[in-house]
């Protein structure tokens, strides 16, 4: 038995078929993953995220230790509220792990949510780093975290809050986030549509899950979480990327503030690499023919010897066929084919996102 | 649960066999193998008239998570294949049993239906 949230009676309740996932108990899907899907791409659907991790930074030098450990600039955040998303690279400037930090001046600092699987060398890491700041890091083990996402999904969360939670959800812009009494609401998420993710004690998470389901808010699981953030072109750690990638090779490159003087860790590898030449990059890929491209596929081109890697694949519910995100070399041209199961089979390179707010956006 | 028919024959692939008596069976996924998959987005089906040997992987099912092969559990020819299947993958999660079959087997060795489980054999390998 893995470690459970406290929503787990309630996805039993709602028919999970539940999955280890880096050691907790996870709902893979209600049913349909599929349907699932399309309920967050049209309506509203609700994911219970309580296994990622949270972790509050505060004191004197909060901004200066967050501005030496990630690769993006906590200094872009200008008012309370705003919020980042940074990869936290080592010294070669592999990703140790992507995540999301918001500048949270009532708690002191900032909140950072970093992922579950990544949790232990996370924590290690910042530990690590943070020895040399007069700085604290506080792990919240008691929140759970509710993301509701999809068209409706504010609307929705409104109607499942006190007026005090819908005041302050109203105010929220696209990619901010806010304390609220012993909540925090931000306006992110990982599916390509608007939507929230609460950050709640989880002794309320039952009650909270319950009033959107009141609300028609539907259960959505890690499968639907997954073909989601792959519509929306948004990296999975462990699959888009890990520590022996850089954030050039990742698509993330428009995470790095490099323009200034700043220090951080791995910057002087990611100028290296630069100055070398980025061998590869992360790209998108659509098969208009029938199948489902697989991570660890080969990308074999027409114009080079040189083959790229599936880093992800998938069917798409809203394309309603398979896209993937690669890793190629940055000099191997546009025309190539994805080894699947020993046929080579054409595939189309595109620009990512593949889905925004429901719609395919790709050219 | 699985639903597991008594009715019908089994093979540890999670393929069900339905004898229709005139040397011909029904071949499909079970719902257990359905429930496995997770949603079903394509099938690829064998061509009517080839020969198959038990135990050829003559079929793919296609799920979100994962492709699998689909095995031929007994030998023979291949007589007629559901193509609406092709149109509608989605019934192999929704109707595994009735409507989405996948193939008919036209009996080579008909000594081969002697090596099929029953359903409480079946049962037992899905524990």
């Amino acid at each position: 038995m893995g470690q459970r949230t406290a929503l787990y009676d309630a996805h039993l309740a709602a028919g999970a078929k539940i999955v280890d996932f880096g050691g907790w108990d996870m709902p893979i899907h209600y049913g349909s993953q599929i349907q699932e899907h399309n309920v967050v791409r049209e309506d509203a659907g609700m994911f219970d995220v309580s296994h990622m991790t949270v972790v509050d930074i505060t004191g004197p030098d909060a901004q200066a230790y967050l501005q030496y450990l990630l690769a993006n600039d906590v200094a872009k955040l200008t008012s309370e509220g705003k919020a980042l998303y940074s990869g936290m690279l080592n010294e070669k400037g592999g990703v140790i792990d992507d995540l999301i930090v918001y500048r949270a001046d009532a708690l002191g600092g900032y909140r950072v949510v970093v992922n579950c699987a990544t949790r232990e060398k996370d924590l290690a890491w910042m530990n690590q780093q943070i020895a040399k700041f007069d700085a604290q890091l506080t792990e919240k083990p008691d929140l759970a975290m509710i993301a509701v996402q999809g068209p409706e999904a504010i609307e929705k969360a409104k109607q499942a809050t006190s007026a005090e939670q819908a005041a302050v959800i109203e105010q929220l812009a696209i990619f901010q986030g806010l304390p609220c009494g012993d909540w925090f609401i931000g306006r992110t998420g990982y599916t390509g549509e608007d939507g929230l993710e609460i950050m709640i004690p989880a002794s309320e998470a039952q009650t909270f899950w319950d009033a959107l389901l009141n609300q028609g808010v539907k259960p959505a699981g890690l499968g639907a979480r997954d073909t989601l953030r792959l519509e929306a072109g948004m990296n999975l750690y462990g699959n888009d990327m890990d520590e022996t990638i850089t954030p050039w090779q990742a698509g993330m490159g428009w995470t790095l503030a490099l323009k200034d003087e700043r220090e951080f860790i791995g910057k002087a590898a990611l100028l290296a690499e630069k100055e070398a030449g980025i061998e590869y990059k992360l790209v998108g890929l659509v098969l208009e023919t029938r199948g489902v491209m697989r991570s660890h596929q080969k990308v074999i081109f027409t114009t080079s010897d040189k083959t790229g890697e599936v880093t992800s694949g998938t069917f798409s519910p809203t394309l309603q066929q398979s896209i993937a995100m690669a890793r190629v070399p940055a000099d191997a041209g546009t025309e190539c084919a994805v080894d699947m199961r020993g046929k080579a089979v054409p595939v189309r390179m595109v620009k990512m996102p593949f889905v925004r707010n429901g719609k395919k956006v790709y050219e | 649960m699985a639903q597991i028919p008594a009715e019908l024959k089994y093979v540890a692939s999670h393929e069900w066999i339905r004898n229709e008596g005139n040397g011909i069976v029904t071949v499909g996924i079970t719902d257990f193998a359905q429930e496995q998959l997770g949603d079903v987005v394509f099938v690829e089906l064998p061509e009517v008239g080839s020969e198959v040997n038990k135990d050829d992987a003559i079929a793919v099912v296609e799920s979100v998570k994962a492709a699998s092969d689909i095995y031929a559990p007994v030998s023979g020819e291949i007589v007629e294949v559901n193509e609406s299947l092709v149109d509608e993958p989605e019934k192999a999660n929704s109707e595994p049993y009735d409507d989405a079959w996948f193939f008919k087997v036209k009996l080579s060795e008909e000594s081969e239906l002697e090596d099929l489980l029953s359903a409480d054999e079946y049962a037992a390998e899905c524990e």
